[in-house]
């Protein structure tokens, strides 16, 4: 017997886990919205059940949501594969759509029962520890914890027994077709357990969280890797850090849990925005920054060399003129000089810049590689 | 029944607001589709909440016009950030419209639960932003849309050529020296506004269709912009037409009412447009099928 606060907190962490698992995929299939569409969509299974059953506490409610968010994935990629609209239309296609048939169906069949649909599937976090599994008298713990679980067991080995398959048909459809799998069959199959894994979702720990789950940690991991084995991992990590995180947030400030799993899965994205190594903004601008210093000295030397034993050397490459003539901003001007300084490529001679013996090699070197063409200098 | 309806100037004002605000959809949707931002829509309707919720934490009221401001200021700041995440990282639209909508809805749901603690409480009518109410639609709001659909067609008749450059070919219009980063967001500042405007009438969830539905049926029966956006936009006023005239008959919300018209005209155009109707291309015998390119 846990106390409730781990109850939630492995329930939030293994619910994390299981949506990030799928969210790779879907990010890679640019699908990531597949989650938002079917939690609207769903309303429209509710619905019909509702209407045929006429109890809010049925089983078959669940069920027939779970039909209707697989039948949301089977229709969107059956549209796409026509080829007539993209992935993100064929979404905004089948969910507005299914959403209106289900508002129509409670204003029309449902008449006056409120039907709140806030007890039907916004499963809440909060009263996980409330809803437990009991086998012959044994408590076997809550039932979130068993679901959560089974998911992500599922979701864990049915990506290890299709991972060639999957990585394939998800970076090259194609040539998956032509080396004999079928493509449109695993796509149904990952679509097929994303709605499972959703829907199911949906009922222990909540729209707002499965949404967040399956779109944050996935992108922020692409980020941060390049290799597919290594973004579901951290996926997943990330996913866990988003639940604990979110958790801790939610119990020090008395927070709804679900949300702030979803705030603090932005905090981590926008940290990985900003500072990944290689896909962050801050690596992106020192990078810049790099090749335009490298660009300017490569400006450097070969304006130095065009000008070298000419009578105009002494005005053209000279420190007072150069920032003028190379268009340069005189504290940029004089970082590129001594950066080409301390490489070897000029030294000073008062105020006259010479070419090193390096630096009329390295000068050569860049005109040839430019196909023997002099660059333009002034 | 009749049809007295049809006469009733309350009834027109609506069909003629709900039709501004479809071939508004239309118009818009067209460049959405093209550059895969379908569901912006969706997203920045999500990204609203925590406007609403900041709003009405920091006044203390409900007053509709003040939460709607804050609805708007907040879905474009989401609008915002993801226009910055789609061109300045690896992360594509559909993953940044995803990211937007989860966080800021989660962090709306965060701040609801602290709205909840206020002596005030007592959650802010969101039923009428979900659903929209087109039936309280007035002569002032009708005004407003009006004004605001000349306005949104007068930006993109001038900046026709710099949104096509953007919607069809971006590295192209950043290579001619078109600022790509401020087009996209004034297009994105117009969808969101014609959201705005939509929220009233047809409600936050539907708003998704009548900015996807018009574009994607449009999409099946030309392969011109020009032709796609003047279809789109009449696509989305008939679906407002038909859908206020639905609703009045048989007595049905109008918003999933006029969500419903613009999906079935969807729905015909994939299955009957002509050359790429799916029905066509089922009685064609292979290697006669030509579909043009998708999107």
């Amino acid at each position: 017997m846990l106390a409730p606060q781990v109850e939630i907190m492995l329930v939030a962490a293994l619910a994390g886990a299981a949506c990030a698992l799928p969210g790779v995929f879907l990010f890679l299939r640019r699908m990531a919205l597949v989650g938002d569409a079917i939690s609207h969509a769903i309303l429209f299974g509710i619905v019909v059940t509702f209407l045929i059953v006429r109890d809010l506490r049925s089983p078959w409610l669940l069920i027939g949501a779970a039909g209707t968010g697989v039948l949301t994935a089977v229709a969107v990629e059956a549209l796409r594969r026509t080829g007539r609209v993209k992935e993100d239309a064929a979404l905004g296609l089948v969910f507005p759509a299914l959403f209106s048939l289900g508002v129509v169906g409670i204003a029309r069949g449902v008449g006056n029962i409120h039907l709140d649909l806030d007890a039907v599937l916004l499963g809440e976090l909060a009263f996980v520890p409330f809803d437990r599994l009991t086998w012959r008298g044994w408590d076997l713990g809550p039932r979130g914890v068993w679901v959560m679980g089974g998911l992500l067991l599922l979701n864990l080995t049915m990506i290890l027994a299709f991972y060639k398959e999957w990585t394939l048909s998800t970076f090259d459809p194609d040539l998956a077709e032509i080396l004999g799998f079928r493509p449109a069959v695993l796509h149904d199959l990952l679509m097929g357990m994303t709605a499972l894994t959703v829907v199911a979702a949906f009922d222990v720990a909540g729209v707002v969280l499965v949404v967040a789950m399956l779109v944050v940690p996935p992108a922020t991991a692409a980020l941060l890797t390049d290799h597919l084995a290594r973004m579901l991992g951290l996926s997943v990590l990330l996913g866990l850090a988003s639940a604990l995180g979110g958790y801790g947030l939610a119990y020090a400030l008395d927070l709804s849990i679900a949300g702030s799993m979803a705030t603090v899965g932005g905090i981590l994205f926008a940290l990985a925005f900003l500072g990944a190594p290689g896909h962050g903004l801050i690596a992106q601008a020192r990078q810049a920054a790099r090749q335009r210093r490298h660009l300017a000295q490569q400006m450097l030397v070969i304006h130095l060399l065009s000008h070298e034993g000419t009578e105009a050397e002494h005005e053209e490459n000279c420190l007072r003129t150069l920032p003028l003539h190379l268009r340069w901003d005189p504290a940029f001007a004089a970082r590129v000089i001594e950066q080409a300084e301390q490489m070897g490529w000029v030294v000073r001679e008062g105020e006259l810049l010479r070419l090193t013996e390096a630096g009329r090699q390295a000068a050569c070197e860049i005109i040839g590689s430019n196909g023997g063409m002099m660059p333009l200098s002034r | 029944m009749g049809f007295a309806f049809w006469l009733d100037p309350t009834f027109r004002l609506v069909a003629v607001g709900s039709a501004l605000i479809g071939a508004v959809g239309g118009v818009l949707g067209t460049f959405a589709l093209l550059r895969r931002q379908s569901l912006l829509g969706d997203a920045m309707s999500h990204a609203a909440l925590p406007g609403i919720v900041l709003a009405f934490l920091l006044v203390g009221s409900r007053d509709l016009p003040l939460l709607l401001a804050g609805a708007s200021l907040s879905a474009w700041l989401g609008a915002l950030l993801v226009v910055l995440i789609t061109h300045r990282s690896r992360i594509r639209p559909d993953a940044a419209l995803g990211l937007i909508l989860s966080v800021f809805f989660g962090f709306g749901i965060v701040l609801l639960t602290v709205a909840q603690r206020q002596p005030t409480a007592a959650q802010a009518g969101l039923e009428r932003f979900l659903f929209g109410q087109a039936a309280m639609m007035l002569q002032r709001d009708v005004e407003g849309i009006a004004l605001a659909t000349v306005l949104i067609l007068v930006v993109v008749l001038l900046l026709w050529k710099e949104f096509k450059a953007l919607a069809f070919d971006p590295a192209f219009a950043a290579a001619i020296g078109l600022p790509v980063m401020a087009l996209d967001v004034l297009l994105t500042t117009l969808i969101v506004l014609a959201i705005a405007l939509g929220l009233q009438a047809v409600g936050v969830v539907l708003m998704s269709a009548v900015l996807v539905a018009p574009a994607a049926a449009a999409r099946q029966w030309t392969h011109r912009l020009e032709r796609m956006v003047i279809l789109a936009g009449g696509f989305g006023a008939l679906s407002g037409v038909l859908g206020t005239l639905l609703s009045g008959w048989i007595g049905l919300p109008t918003g999933p009412m006029i969500a419903l018209c613009a999906s079935g005209i969807a729905l015909f155009s994939l299955l009957f447009a002509p050359r790429r109707g799916l029905v066509w291309a089922v009685q064609l015998p292979r290697g006669k099928r030509d579909a043009g390119p998708s999107g």
